[in-house]
């Protein structure tokens, strides 16, 4: 994969307030015929949150559009320089809040790469179970949705379905379906419960069958192929020059996937295949998709074989500068008291200094820059949101086509507006 | 394959005046404003090198240092399987630096983003507007001395500061 100078493509990527230039001075040609501005969203069902378009069309086609966000900004990482490190664990949930586990794993990574700190093997595994899971739950409302995009109901019904079987699981293990917060710095936040691991087993038979029948419904559908197969086509050099990530970029034919490239929370131990297209179109970046969660439930499985072998090994470190000790010690130890106080009133100390870590999410390399004066609280945290990258492709995925694949591009890219706007 | 080592030595060669470091494990170098579309451009197209994937681009306001801001830049060589930082200072008193756009069209939206929420001014993009705040939104939200949204309780310190700032806080 050997660029020139010449080949890295330069790609214009137009504002709203351009496209908007474009009404001011619409004059008909001499045929007679001019283009449209049309406003879609913020509140159009099928751009998966609050997005807007501004589209200049010329009849049914699109000659140029621009994405504007920012309607769910919400100063994510404004906010998280007031807190402690331990309490901005649940702001990182609510960017992605389809992905809350990769959230809060990139976020905790990034803070321990940063202390050097060291995570207990159980709790490493623990997380590779709980991501691939979220992968899961997240791949499943992205297929739901993009087929109910594409007119195909029953998906999302089949869809949504099993993701209550996940949510049910994090329920059980953190009392929240959503919104899990479950990772610490070190390690998580408690021990799993006792059939936890069963249930996860259960799902996970009961899972791979449906994987199946998502495909039986969509993958040699006519209707689908009519729509997905070579609409949208995003070249390789183009992918890396727009920034996608993910499947995004998997499905241009670049062999490109954090888990396996630059390895954490012993990922490289895992014996796992990464689906790689070819044609960088939306039936690509489906079928990318649709086996990646093949590939989760065999890396899970994987996990909770481990899991089943390291009962009672510890799920945080026992570093008591980082962790607070656990609440029977306090009892009797003057120590643990004065370190369960420190962390709860104080919260601990990185080091000065910045690290940047950057994991695997469903939606792509998820990164979060972290600068520490020495403080408790951080100086900076800034997170690189894949949606955010990846909708910057829009605009030159867009440009030629029909505003009806619009709408399924849209979905193809999977953003989340949440993580968009942070 | 090219390892860190080699990659240090080409580019202190080739850069003299490029300081090298390492941030968490991770190469690092601090760059001047005016070198750094000459930089990034030659990590991207030197074929060994091939930094062709830009991972993001943001702004720290370092307030209380000289220089105040400073733009963190990581790339990433698919080829090597390696991600490098580069760290920009910019002044406060001209904060302006060469934009990246031209060169990774990934850096767009994260140019205008940094501009909305520092006010650092990238010459030569595109289309340099605000992105996640509103179009009429005044200052740079996470500039440091930018107030967290309520209203700042003005005490004989700092009330001078306030009522310049906000003329409308003195009643």
């Amino acid at each position: 994969m050997v660029m020139h100078a010449h080949a890295y493509p330069n790609i214009e990527i137009p504002t709203p307030s351009q496209i908007a230039a474009v009404a001011l001075d619409n004059e008909p040609d001499e045929n007679g015929e001019q283009s449209m501005i049309l406003s879609m969203g913020p509140q159009h069902p099928s751009t998966h949150g609050v997005l807007r378009l501004a589209v200049e069309l010329n009849g049914e086609n699109v000659v140029q559009l621009a994405p504007d966000v920012g309607f769910l900004h919400t100063g994510i990482e404004k906010t998280i320089e007031t807190k402690t490190y331990t309490k901005s664990i649940v702001l990182t949930d609510r960017m992605d809040y389809l992905a809350p586990m990769s959230n809060n794993m990139v976020y905790v990574a990034a803070i321990e790469k940063l202390m050097k700190q060291d995570v207990p093997e159980r709790a490493q595994t623990l997380r590779v179970l709980l991501l691939e899971i979220t992968r899961i739950n997240s791949h499943l409302v992205w297929l739901g949705t993009h087929a109910l995009d594409l007119a195909a109901m029953s998906v999302f019904f089949y869809a949504m379905r099993e993701r209550e079987y996940i949510l049910d699981i994090f329920e059980m293990l953190t009392g929240a379906r959503m919104m899990t917060s479950y990772f610490r710095v070190g390690g998580l936040a408690w021990d799993i419960p006792a059939d936890f691991i069963p249930t996860v087993e259960d799902f996970l038979t009961h899972f791979l069958p449906k994987v199946d029948e998502y495909e039986d419904l969509l993958t040699n559908n006519l209707l689908w192929k009519q729509r997905t197969l070579g609409v949208g086509v995003v070249n390789a050099a183009d992918a890396i020059a727009l920034g996608l990530s993910g499947a995004n970029l998997r499905a241009s034919g670049v062999d490109w996937d954090l888990r396996k490239t630059m390895p954490y929370s012993g990922y490289e131990t895992y014996q796992f295949d990464v689906p790689v297209g070819y044609n960088g179109d939306i039936y690509d970046r489906y079928r990318c998709r649709v086996q990646e969660m093949r590939e989760s439930v065999k890396i899970a499985r994987q996990a909770i074989e481990r899991l089943k072998q390291m009962h009672g090994q510890p799920y945080i470190t026992d570093n008591r500068k980082v962790a607070p000790p656990p609440k029977s010690e306090i009892t009797y130890s003057m120590e643990s008291l004065i370190h369960h106080f420190k962390l709860w009133t104080e919260g601990f100390r990185p080091p000065r200094g910045s690290a940047y870590m950057a994991i695997e999410s469903p939606r792509g390399e998820i990164g979060c820059y972290v600068v520490s004066d020495g403080t408790p609280q951080p100086w900076r945290v800034h997170f690189r949101a894949p949606s955010f990258i990846n909708l910057q492709a829009l605009p030159h995925i867009a440009k030629g086509k029909l505003m009806a694949d619009l709408v399924a591009l849209i979905a193809s890219i999977d953003p989340v507006l949440g993580e968009v706007d942070r | 394959m090219i390892d860190r080592a080699t990659l240090e030595q080409r580019v202190s060669a080739q850069f003299p005046t490029v300081r090298i470091g390492d941030e968490a494990g991770d190469l690092c170098f601090t760059v001047e404003r005016e070198l750094l579309p000459a930089v990034a451009g030659w990590l991207r197209d030197e074929p060994d090198l091939s930094f062709t994937f830009l991972n993001q681009l943001c702004g720290v306001d370092y307030l209380g240092r000289e220089p105040r801001f400073e733009v963190v830049v990581h790339l990433t060589s698919f080829q090597n399987k390696m991600r490098v930082t580069l760290h920009i200072e910019v002044p406060e008193a001209d904060p302006t630096i060469p934009t990246l756009a031209l060169l990774f069209p990934t850096a767009n939206f994260q140019e205008r983003e940094t501009y909305d929420m520092f006010g650092i001014i990238f010459t030569g993009h595109p289309g340099l507007e605000r992105i996640l705040m509103p179009e009429d939104w005044l200052g740079h939200p996470q500039r440091k001395d930018h107030p967290l949204g309520y209203e700042e309780v003005a005490f004989t310190h700092n009330e001078d500061w306030i009522y310049a700032n906000k003329p409308f806080a003195k009643e």
